[in-house]
């Protein structure tokens, strides 16, 4: 197995006096598909928060690309490469379609993804650049916050719940233009409720339970008995 | 006519105010922080540009090229060094700190430069006039107005035609989302402050050129700074500046019906607003 491009040893994480993360140890390797599943509250997206800068951690506790990035702040690990599509899109209402995309280019990587190639993948996007980001569907909305995400060509990226809130046709377009966004060998991780669509696109999965690694194995081998005892922590 | 001239003289007062006020808008705009010490900031321009003009001989509006950067320099260290850390869910810190920067800045005016009112010389310029269609206009006012339009102008182009811009706006909108776009908070502050002070120091060269002034002037200058912002309505820079137009024509008429209604009809008509509309009159579209 090649040198994981990301490892998490011992995470934790803290939300004042509450402990959302206990000791989490994670390996992913370069262009591999993760899922993280668990259910509401296990930590999936304190986990995500954590790995982006936003919540902060001893600097040893987050490795990436062989560099500790624990205690760097969000500004410093975007520029590293590492990109999150955060829940519930979090689109910039003060900026239009295209300026929305444009910023996520602040950090001036070099790489495959740019404007022309996020309206490739999106044409309906180009349609609605000069809109405010505010008047399109929440499925559009999703697509500008995976593009604005794609524009700062990352080496890792990092989904939050890209199905929550929309209809099952517009979570389907959205899961059919996955493969061609990760298949330029960009790492990710997908933290989803709908574990099938999470398993569909992934070759590893992660369960968290309470804030903690319940099961963890290749996508293939786990069965739908493992993830329920994992998921909830009782027996099926 | 008279009446004519008042609202005209008014008009281009208004610019001065709308100058005073773009800072102000500027700041609470993009990190919502109200800036107590902003008059002060005026204020401290003004001798700095006294300064530069009776030290190097030259002309008040060439000292602008010294006391425009010196004045950003000053936004980006007080921003990072101090203001940044005042920020949070809480709006009392920033409103106390900058109240005691206030009070700092015009007792180091008061030790540096004394109680004596000073005023800038710019020659010729402050008494030529133009006719215009029956009235005569002073040149400073009528360039002080220039000025101001296109200040404004130009941070409209910044904010809405730059990657500055986008960063101001998009860190208004959600700072966490703009960290994750690569975007340094406390950076993407300085700038704001710094471009702000840089605008504070045109507000206060042309100030020091119209009137004579002391340490002890900064207070009524923010009043009128905030009163066109609110008449102006929040966010909106256009409406700044409507702000202080409506702020300087109030004035005059109210100095015209008797000399001592100046700053009362001002604040009346403030209050006139507040109370018909209180979210100003061109407050910015919400989304």
């Amino acid at each position: 197995m090649p040198d994981p491009v990301l490892s998490l040893r011992s995470l934790d994480a803290h939300y004042g006096d509450f402990q959302a993360l206990f000791g989490i140890d994670m390996d992913i390797s370069e262009g591999e598909v993760v899922a993280i599943i668990g259910a509401n509250g296990a930590g999936k997206t304190t986990l995500l928060r954590s790995i982006a800068g936003l919540l902060k951690n001893e600097a040893a506790q987050v490795t990436y690309q062989g560099g500790s990035i624990g205690a760097l702040r969000a500004d410093q690990v975007a520029h590293k490469g590492i990109a999150l599509v955060p829940e519930g899109r979090q689109l910039f209402p003060s900026l239009s379609v295209e300026e929305n995309l444009l910023i996520g280019a602040q950090t001036g990587r070099a790489g495959p993804w740019s404007l022309d190639k996020v309206y490739t993948l999106f044409p309906i996007l180009k349609e609605r650049k000069d809109q405010a980001s505010t008047t399109l569907s929440g499925g559009q909305q999703q697509m500008v916050a995976i593009g604005r995400a794609l524009m700062a060509n990352p080496d890792l990226i990092l989904f939050d719940e890209i199905s929550l809130g929309l209809a099952p046709v517009i979570i389907k377009s959205i899961y059919d233009a996955l493969p061609s966004i990760v298949g330029d060998g960009m790492t990710a991780m997908i933290v989803e409720q709908d574990i099938s669509k999470a398993m569909s696109v992934s070759s590893r999965v992660y369960c968290l339970q309470e804030g903690r690694v319940s099961l963890t194995g290749a996508t293939n081998t786990i069965s739908r008995d493992d993830i329920t005892r994992a998921y909830f922590g009782v027996e099926a | 006519m008279d009446w004519i001239s008042a609202i005209v003289q008014g008009t281009l007062l208004g610019g001065l105010y709308a100058l005073f006020a773009a800072g102000l808008s500027l700041i609470f705009g993009v990190m919502r922080l109200v800036n107590i010490a902003h008059g002060d900031l005026i204020v401290l321009a003004a001798y700095m540009g006294l300064s530069t003009t009776v030290m190097l001989g030259i002309h008040p509006f060439v000292a602008l090229l010294i006391v425009m950067p010196v004045m950003a320099g000053i936004g980006y260290v007080l921003q990072r060094g101090i203001l940044n850390r005042t920020l949070g869910d809480d709006i009392l810190p920033p409103l106390l700190v900058t109240f005691g920067l206030s009070v700092i800045l015009q007792n180091a005016l008061l030790e540096a430069y004394s109680a004596d009112p000073q005023k800038m010389n710019a020659g010729v310029i402050e008494t030529a006039s133009v006719p215009v269609g029956g009235l005569t206009l002073g040149v400073l006012p009528l360039l002080t107005f220039g000025i101001a339009v296109a200040v404004i102008a130009g941070l409209q182009f910044i904010f809405y035609r730059t990657s500055l811009g986008r960063a101001f706006r998009a860190t208004s909108d959600n700072s966490d989302i703009a960290q994750l776009m690569g975007l340094n908070k406390t950076h993407v502050f300085g700038m704001a402050m710094a471009l702000a002070l840089a605008v504070t120091a045109i507000a206060g060269i042309l100030l020091g050129i119209r009137t004579s002034f002391d340490p002890s002037v900064g207070g009524a200058r923010l009043i009128f700074g905030f009163e066109a912002v609110i008449i102006g309505g929040l966010g909106n820079l256009w409406g700044t500046l409507a702000g202080g137009v409506i702020l300087g024509v109030a004035q005059t008429i109210g100095a015209k019906i008797d000399p001592g209604w100046q700053l009362l009809a001002g604040h009346i008509a403030f209050l006139v607003v507040l109370a018909i509309r209180p979210q100003g009159l061109f407050p910015r579209v919400s989304h």
